[in-house]
């Protein structure tokens, strides 16, 4: 399988304290990937180097093979990489259907057109019924389920999701799981995602990558992932054997 | 059509409202004195530079507190241009629009590239207008500290001409007028464009902007050079209208924070508010002034107190109450209370 993304030796520095060092891994095309790892492994930071928010010390991000390091947030997106943040941003002021309209608007300037697109996708989340009600007064599972909505209208190839299922109640988790699972299986889109809660990472990953103090420390299939000491090392605190 | 497109969303109360209100002002010259013709100008000069400032801060959250620099711009081109030149501001309205943006495309590029935000994007645009001041003060080919006025003769408030801006009153009074229905318009198709939810998104959270795929620095240099180039339109029926400029009283701070009172008052982020807030705080401002000369008369307020200043004060806490009373603006309350706009209406 052709990799949809690539990302090798990856290294961010701030103030001399090395928050990714040397990260490579690769994404194929249609493959749900999981980076887990524990509190501040540099999960986050390395999104941000991929999706533009941060430039990279050193290493390279090629998206079907093409080079899109140090590109702006925009730029990146309008390659076909779109991300949800972990503290939710939605657009308070904006009906929820018009916080999708937003992304939509990257594929076509009618706002009509954008409008018809938006409201397809809130069905596919499931806040079809909080169309217009002002962002601000969704709870958080909704907040949640409407960043991805909103990367999702700016219709990327690849989807990175950052917590998405953490902090929602179990059934609410399962609802989440269950859509991303969708997405994935009827549109065959590619998935990188970071997430703590493990039961969603085993349902959804074709793929685990494993960071630890800013260094992939593991990576493989969940079942080899799981029984790999090094992982369960830096998770228990028995130290890295 | 268009107009359906754009006004769609009003209700039947709605349309009503506003029709009744257009009427208003399309007759007011043939039924009120000249004294109601001139304060209704000046609402309607007020709404019409609200809306230059309300689509920059309103509409995509760029505070500016030196507006008075894109009118004093304005104002100062076409007028030299007339002066010195013989350029009719016909001719002179399109250097000064090219000016006003210039400046504000320097400004925005200075501050977006740099991230500069918030407040300290106000205190930039603040700099810049006193330092224009300055400026002008030392020109003496704009006439300095003297100022520079424009040739007022016995044929002046006669007749139409609008290649020169010179005729009745009620001629100044229609081309502002039009001039707000313009800017009224141009905000409603810019709120229901692209352009409006760019903004409107970058206003409500940058990052999640980008991340969206909005290119920030572009729209944001587009709101700042629209805002501006309306603002400097604006200019041109000042000095037009004044016929005298000067620094102080053109670039001035004070000048810089009215633009901005009646969108607060109004609604800021509406389209309609700028304009409902400039017809409360005028007629506020000119019935405060003259109850405080009835109470002199009198005698509740001694004669030696100065009407200006006793009249601010009142004028201050009134605008306090308001926006206490209403944060979000009269408009958006009048509208809940009315049902102006069909729910949901974001671009109100």
């Amino acid at each position: 399988m052709a990799a949809l993304l690539e990302v090798s030796r990856l290294g961010k520095s701030f103030r001399g304290v090395r928050a990714v060092t040397d990260v490579s891994f690769a994404v194929a095309e249609r493959e749900i990937v999981s980076l887990i790892g524990p509190n501040g492994a540099g999960k986050t930071t390395v999104f941000n180097l991929i999706a533009g928010v941060l430039r990279p010390d050193t290493g390279r991000v090629r998206l079907a093979s093409r080079d899109i390091t140090g590109l702006r947030p925009d730029q990146i997106c309008a390659a076909g990489i779109a991300r949800t943040f972990q503290l939710v941003k939605p657009f308070p002021e904006l009906t929820v259907l018009e916080n999708v309209v937003v992304g939509a608007l990257r594929g076509t300037p009618d706002v009509a057109e954008a409008r018809a697109a938006a409201r397809r996708l809130l069905d596919v989340v499931e806040l079809g019924e909080q169309a217009d009600v002002p962002a601000a007064h969704l709870t958080l599972p909704d907040r949640k389920r409407l960043e991805v909505a909103r990367a999702l209208a700016t219709g990327p190839k690849l989807l990175l999701l950052d917590e998405v299922v953490a902090g929602l109640r179990p059934t609410e988790a399962d609802r989440m799981v269950r859509a991303l699972r969708r997405l994935h299986d009827e549109a065959g889109l590619t998935i990188l995602l970071i997430e703590h809660v493990m039961r969603a990472v085993m349902a959804l990953s074709d793929h685990i990558v494993v960071l630890h103090h800013g260094e992939k420390i593991s990576e493989g299939t969940p079942e080899h992932v799981v029984r790999d000491p090094a992982v369960l090392g830096c998770y228990l605190g028995q130290g890295v054997r | 059509m268009m107009l359906e497109r754009l006004f769609g969303d009003l209700t039947t109360a709605g349309r009503a409202t506003l029709g009744a209100f257009l009427a208003i002002l399309l007759a007011l010259p043939f039924v009120a004195s000249s004294y109601v013709n001139t304060v209704a100008i000046i609402c309607l000069y007020l709404a019409f530079l609200g809306q230059a400032w309300n689509l920059m801060f309103g509409f995509a959250g760029l505070l500016s507190v030196g507006h008075a620099l894109f009118v004093g711009l304005g104002a100062y081109t076409s007028a030299y241009l007339f002066v010195r030149h013989q350029v009719p501001p016909v001719i002179g309205i399109l250097a000064s629009v090219a000016l006003a943006g210039t400046a504000a495309a320097l400004i925005g590029s200075l501050a977006f590239r740099f991230a500069i935000g918030g407040v300290y994007f106000a205190l930039l645009t603040i700099a810049f207008a006193e330092f224009t001041r300055i400026l002008v003060d030392h020109a003496k080919f704009l006439g300095g500290t003297e100022g520079l006025f424009l040739p007022v003769g016995a044929t002046s408030r006669q007749g139409i001409d609008l290649i020169h801006i010179r005729g009745w009153p009620a001629m100044y009074y229609y081309l502002i007028l039009a001039l707000c229905l313009g800017a009224l318009l141009l905000c409603r198709l810019l709120l229901a464009s692209r352009m409006g939810f760019y903004w409107r998104a970058i206003r409500d959270n940058p990052d999640a902007a980008a991340a969206a795929g909005v290119p920030i620095f572009r729209y944001r240099m587009y709101a700042v050079m629209i805002s501006a180039a309306l603002a400097g339109i604006a200019g041109v029926f000042y000095a037009f209208y004044y016929n005298n400029l000067f620094p102080e009283q053109v670039f001035g701070i004070e000048r810089s924070v009215e633009v901005t009172l009646a969108p607060i008052v109004g609604g800021v982020g509406t389209a309609f508010g700028p304009i409902l807030g400039a017809f409360v705080l005028t007629p506020l401002g000119e019935s405060l002034s003259a109850l405080v000369r009835w109470l002199q008369a009198q005698g509740i307020i001694a004669k030696q107190v100065r009407v200006d200043g006793v009249k601010q004060l009142f004028f201050g806490l009134a605008v306090m109450g308001i926006v206490l009373a209403q944060p979000r603006g009269l408009w958006p309350w009048i509208c809940r209370r009315l049902r102006l706009f069909r729910p949901p209406s974001g671009q109100i």
